[in-house]
């Protein structure tokens, strides 16, 4: 078995261009047998270009690609994987409907000497490398019914199964929770030891830290670096960007005034009546800002969406400005002066389709200036939109470019434009830098203490915990529908890690300060 | 004023043999083309659970599948191989290719020779002949020239109207296979008010039309209803009530309130004169006042999606409805108002029909225009402008074809298989763009794409 063999793997000075744009310009890589390479780059910067030429999506307009020295090239996909390169998609490239084995299996599939598909044959190899890298894959399971972490696996599976040497992980964290990423880390560093190689995309500094070995950082198409995986926050984000960087969100105190949002004892129901959103009675003020800290899938987006009025609330109350919004319509609460990062910003945030102007006044376009009685007055539209385009720096050629077409940051300052453009009482924003590279992250920040500043109420939901220290005033822990705690922001990370996992559950009421 | 004779039989595509080859190969466009999405589909249904129904997806495949220049390049196509379909079809054709060693040059001319006058005779019939042109300087009438323009518009109108009904839906996301029992809603009570009421002049010819628009919406508003209070899915709902509208107008021709005294067949009562619309250009030339209906039907509605909140709503619920949710607009309410004027829409068809060319109700006034509006709806890729085009050009087919079969024997049918294959052709830009040796759009593009597929 040659292919166990690991391989060294190089490109040589790849470029490729679209049209004017130069995604990659003459980029050196080298990845050595064993190592975990990190590619670390802004959304836009070309990483996910530099991989499709390698994986054979897309064909270099120059330079070469070397395994082992060996220049080889790949017109597609299954080239690149019969030579020993395999991909895990960002987004997941599985049949919902099809089994894990099956899944597996699709491409390669083996048959019986009666020419049926040979089933068991892919159950059995499933289950092998399940335990040989430790992924604990159920060969029989649904896709379907699979938790976004253990789908990926499955991808990890399918890339094992076809005899890959070099495994590329694009943006492999970004739709996991941090539990599901500590463990995808655990299984990158079994492949490792297995002489596997691995070529990492990130734009998170502190993952590529942790995970490794090399790192090569992609700005506008170059390579502008290749700083040591022990390098700080600091120089590393400012080797992405290009200039330095304020990690840290620069804020004065809270001046908090009288209460805008008040909940008591709201309980939320999902279909089957379970409480996704049990008991929780909650205050924010004018000019502070309360973070909700909570593991994904706790409650926190279902506490959005009832304050919106996009959940039926099955008891309790929501108060905003002294005015009753339990249950309202979400026009309703629109209009009261409430504004809504979603969470998911391309499923509920932005209509893709449509240009920039038209998502910029997405749950504006009913009222004055934007229009009178059934009419829309574009004019206002148009004017408005130029205004915040260039206000909230946001990067597109015009403001008729369809939105779909911008890159993430720029979609999520469309956002932010729209909720924030405006006087806003309470902001509620769950999740709003998810996602987004650092310059971006930096910005959402910014304005979210801004709005802060001049008065808003902020309830923000994260489940990245450096966003709710780096912008809560304080700090509540969500714990299976129900709060677990209040910190201030001062709390350590081990307590607020064991609010999270449920163990200040019975504690909510006393408030003990452990030393 | 009374009903003209030049071939109202011929023009009007409501023989039941005609229905039966129509509505096959659009039916089976509709129904193949969710499938080809499927698999290409898949691979995302993981993360985006709320945006894979299947009207959209074809939608999309129409929309940002194929640029103006593909559905060009798809009806050239489409004239071609209906050309090679027209002439090896064709008994004196196939003889001389029997023959293709001994005299190919036979064989090739005779081909060309018999699509050719096929294709002239269709444009004679559709856009202008010559030879009225060369009559009307012998004394011949001058309305002759304008013949077959008119006829093209006959044609077009309600195929303009039920387009927009469909078109417009699409835009709200929903997929109207109901324009059909919608015309028949607009024609019933068009038809009525014109038979039956007596109204003076210009009023009762208003009143029709209007009567037709409400006819249709209410059938397009109960769809509407339907799904926002129930969830049930407008395809199903439109299908089903579609065999409701086409059994319950043959119901009603067979009361005495509906049919005409003394008649054996069911027919109603011819309409008024006065309920009538009215010709645009004298009484030889059978266009009249249903086009400007259909043409200001097209403004309204290009004005309605650009320039008012509810267009905005609708095409926002259309393009994502969850968008639409977290922005307050409610897509329950939306899609009750759009079915509602989409219904109104299929209903005004009706009543150009009856009060324009039809004069009477009849079982089979629906023809096929229902399922025609569908395809036009596509092909004009569910824009008000795009709509008129494509109508206008299904209009000229049906109009041409008319004229062909007279001239050369070749059936009427030729067109509807033209028609089928531009739409086939329009869903399948790869292939034209392969035929033509197209570069597959700007590379830029194709590299966004792929960019956007696989990095946020």
């Amino acid at each position: 078995m040659s292919r166990e063999a690991a391989l060294q793997l190089e490109l040589r000075g790849i470029t490729k261009r679209f049209g004017s744009l130069v995604a990659n310009d003459s980029i050196d890589l080298t990845v050595e047998t064993g190592e975990i390479h990190a590619l670390l780059g802004e959304n836009g910067a070309g990483k996910s270009t530099l991989m499709n030429v390698l994986y054979g999506l897309l064909q270099p307009d120059a330079g070469q690609i070397l395994l082992d020295g060996k220049p080889v090239s790949f017109h597609n996909p299954r080239e690149a994987l019969n030579a020993g390169i395999g991909m895990v998609h960002q987004h997941f490239m599985l049949v919902p409907v099809f089994t894990v084995a099956e899944n597996v299996m699709l491409g390669v599939e083996r048959t019986t000497v009666l020419g049926l598909l040979n089933r068991r044959r892919a159950r059995k190899d499933v289950l092998e490398l399940s335990v040989r890298y430790g992924l604990a894959v159920d060969p029989d399971a649904l896709v379907e019914d699979l938790p976004v972490g253990i789908q990926q696996r499955v991808e990890i599976v399918k890339a094992l199964h076809r005899e890959a040497s070099i495994v590329i992980l694009d943006e492999p964290t970004a739709v996991l929770t941090p539990g599901e990423t500590n463990e995808l880390f655990r299984i990158m560093r079994e492949l490792k030891a297995s002489g596997k190689s691995i070529i990492f995309i990130s734009h998170k500094l502190k993952e590529v830290q942790e995970i490794a070995d090399r790192v090569t950082v992609i700005r506008r198409g170059q390579v502008v670096g290749s700083p040591p995986p022990s390098a700080t926050d600091e120089e590393l984000a400012s080797l992405m960007v290009g200039r330095a960087v304020e990690l840290k969100v620069h804020k004065e105190p809270a001046r908090p005034g009288e209460v805008t949002l008040d909940i008591q004892g709201l309980r939320v129901t999902d279909v089957t009546g379970r409480a996704v959103v049990n008991d929780v009675s909650l205050e924010v003020h004018s000019g502070e800002i309360v973070g909700i800290a909570g593991v994904q899938g706790n409650g926190q987006t279902e506490l959005c969406e009832a304050i919106l009025g996009l959940q039926h609330v099955a008891a309790g109350s929501i108060h905003v400005g002294g005015k009753d919004l339990t249950g309202a319509k979400t026009r309703v609460v629109l209009e009261s002066g409430v504004s809504y990062i979603p969470e998911d910003r391309q499923e509920d945030g932005i209509v893709e389709r449509f240009s920039l102007a038209e998502n910029l006044v997405l749950d504006l376009y009913n009222r004055p200036p934007y229009a009178s009685g059934m009419a829309l007055h574009l004019d206002a539209i148009r004017e408005s939109a130029t205004k915040h385009m260039e206000e909230y720096d946001i990067r597109a050629t015009s403001i008729d470019m369809t939105v779909g077409t911008l890159s993430g940051g720029n979609q999520q300052k469309v956002i932010v434009a729209r909720e924030l453009g405006r006087d806003v009482r309470l902001l509620v924003a769950n999740q709003p830098t998810r996602g987004l590279d650092v310059g971006s992250i930096e910005f959402v920040h910014n304005e979210i203490v801004a709005a802060r500043d001049h008065g808003t109420a902020v309830l923000i939901c994260s489940t990245e915990l450096d966003e709710i220290y780096a912008l809560a005033d304080r700090i509540v822990v969500m714990y299976e529908g129900q709060i677990a705690g209040e910190r201030p922001p001062t709390v350590s990370i081990e307590e607020l890690g064991l609010l999270m996992a449920g163990a200040g559950r019975s504690e909510h009421a006393q408030q003990v300060q452990p030393a | 004023m009374s009903q003209q004779d030049d071939g109202p039989g011929g023009t009007k595509p409501a023989d039941p043999a005609v229905a039966g080859v129509t509505s096959s190969p659009s039916g089976a466009s509709t129904a193949d083309a969710p499938e080809a999405q499927a698999p290409g589909g898949a691979a995302s249904l993981l993360s985006s659970s709320g945006h894979n129904n299947v009207p959209m997806a074809l939608l999309n495949a129409v929309l940002e599948g194929s640029s103006a220049v593909v559905t060009i390049l798809a009806i050239i196509l489409a004239i071609i191989v209906g050309g090679l379909l027209i002439a090896f079809t064709s008994p004196p054709v196939l003889h001389a290719w029997s023959h293709v060693f001994s005299a190919p040059g036979a064989a090739f001319s005779q081909a060309w020779d018999v699509a050719a006058s096929a294709y002239s005779s269709m444009f004679e019939g559709a856009i202008i002949n010559p030879h009225t042109v060369t009559a009307a300087f012998h004394g011949g009438s001058t309305e002759a020239i304008f013949n077959p323009l008119s006829e093209t518009a006959v044609n077009a109108t309600p195929l303009i109207l039920a387009g927009l009904a469909v078109a417009l839906a699409f835009r709200a996301g929903m997929f109207n296979i109901g324009a059909t029992g919608q015309f028949i809603g607009g024609a019933m009570i068009a038809g009525w008010i014109g038979f039956a009421v007596h109204l003076p002049m210009v009023i009762h010819v208003v009143v029709a039309v209007i009567g037709g628009f409400v006819g249709g919406a209410i059938v397009g508003w109960f769809v509407g209803d339907l799904k926002a209070r129930t969830g049930a899915h407008e395809v199903i709902v439109t299908i089903m009530l579609n065999y409701v509208m086409e059994y319950l107008i043959l119901f009603l021709l067979g009361l005495a309130v509906f049919r005409a005294a003394g008649s054996p067949n069911p027919i109603s009562p011819p309409v008024m004169n006065n309920a009538m619309l009215p010709h645009l250009a004298g009484a030889n030339l059978r266009i009249n006042a249903g086009f400007l209906v259909a043409l200001a039907a097209a403004v309204v509605i290009a004005w309605l999606l650009s320039r008012t909140t509810l267009g905005f709503e609708l095409r926002t619920v259309g393009a994502n409805q969850n968008a639409a949710r977290a922005a307050g607009m409610s897509p329950e309410r939306t899609w009750v108002k759009v079915m509602f004027i989409c219904g109104g829409l299929a209903g005004l068809a009706g009543a150009s029909v009856v009060l324009g060319t039809d004069f009477a109700l009849t079982p089979q006034i629906y023809g096929t225009f229902g399922i025609d509006a569908i395809t036009v709806a596509l092909l004009g890729r569910a824009k008000p402008g795009g709509v008129v085009l494509a109508a206008l050009l299904y209009g000229s087919l049906n109009a041409g074809s008319v004229t062909m079969q007279a001239a050369t024997q070749i059936p009427v049918d030729i067109a509807t298989v033209i028609q089928a294959l531009i739409v086939l052709f329009v869903a399948a830009p790869p292939f034209v763009r392969e035929v033509f040796h197209l570069r597959a759009r700007r590379a830029g593009a194709e590299g966004q794409l792929l960019a956007k597929g696989w990095s946020s």
